[in-house]
């Protein structure tokens, strides 16, 4: 079975989505990002979709469920790089990705997890803020 | 009047159908010089239906037509079930209207991204969507 790769950078996960995703794969890695996240202890994910032509709704949720899952287990989670023209659409579509954090860039994304995780560091006690940029 | 130029049938079976479809309808897309933002609607419109048509309606057909209006080339795509159709239309086309525990954009979400949508259904009998998107529209 076709497995996305997830890479391990210090506390950070990242994983760069290479080709359009169909259902199975979209599944396998939402698993494997949980299960990564526990085992390392990730503090943030950031999920680089350049590469991605497509997005419909079922990927959209997929991605919707991976930040809601990740903000569960403690850590942040940041999407790059989406094509103009997938996120036009899916404004069109109905899907507005509410709690999803994007950024234009891997490095830009990698910014916003880190002022993110300080931040959430910085109110652990008094927490339940997470809003989205 | 909207004629066909080509036409070509796919058949959806399981979902690794989904991504060949899809790039079936890129390369018609392409075929008649859409730009790319309007080749991203038409391409996650009919993923979104071609998902309905295995979610709901257990497989069927999609024709991938190239078409032409007098003005402007587009390309038309007719997804036919023989699954148990639905029963009422004008609530399934509401946003946010699903008996999948989904989100219920796929039908009026896809209504918004082409230029043309079109769907018939008798319960018992199955579905027909047909939707065009046009090379400038
Ligand atoms: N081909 C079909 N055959 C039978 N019923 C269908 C078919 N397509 C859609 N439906 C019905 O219409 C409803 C609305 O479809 P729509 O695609 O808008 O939403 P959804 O599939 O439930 O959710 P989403 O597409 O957001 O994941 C579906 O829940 C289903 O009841
Ligand atoms: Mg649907």
């Amino acid at each position: 079975m076709d497995r996305i790769p997830i890479l391990k950078m210090g506390d950070f996960l990242l994983v760069t989505i290479q080709v359009d995703l169909y259902d199975q794969l979209a599944e396998n890695l939402e698993t494997d990002l949980v299960n990564a996240v526990k085992k390392h202890n990730s503090k943030g994910v950031l999920i680089d979709i350049s590469s991605v032509s497509i997005i419909d709704s079922f990927m959209g949720r997929i991605l919707g469920n991976i930040g809601a899952m990740s903000r569960i287990m403690g850590a942040q989670s940041v999407i790059v790089g989406m094509q103009p023209a997938v996120a036009m659409t899916l404004v069109e579509l109905g899907l507005t990705l509410t709690g999803v954090a994007t950024a234009l860039n891997v490095e830009k994304g990698m910014e916003l997890l880190r002022s993110k995780i300080l931040l959430s560091d910085g109110q652990s006690d008094d927490d339940d803020d997470n809003d989205t940029e | 009047m909207t004629t066909t130029l080509s036409k070509e049938d796919f058949l959806i079976v399981k979902e690794q159908d989904v991504v060949p479809f899809r790039n079936k309808v890129k390369d018609a897309a392409v075929k008649t010089g859409m730009g790319i933002l309007n080749q991203t609607k038409l391409i996650t419109a009919a993923s979104e239906l071609v998902r309905n048509l295995l979610k709901y309606g257990g497989g069927g057909t999609v024709a991938i037509e190239a078409v032409n209006n007098g003005r402007e080339n587009g390309v038309r795509l007719v997804f036919s079930d023989k699954g148990p159709g639905i029963a009422d239309l004008s609530l399934a086309m509401q946003d946010g209207f699903s008996t999948g525990k989904s989100l219920g954009l796929g039908l009026p979400g896809t209504k918004r991204l082409v230029n043309e949508f079109n769907i018939q259904s008798t319960v018992g009998e199955g579905t027909t969507v047909t939707i065009i998107k046009w090379k400038n529209g």
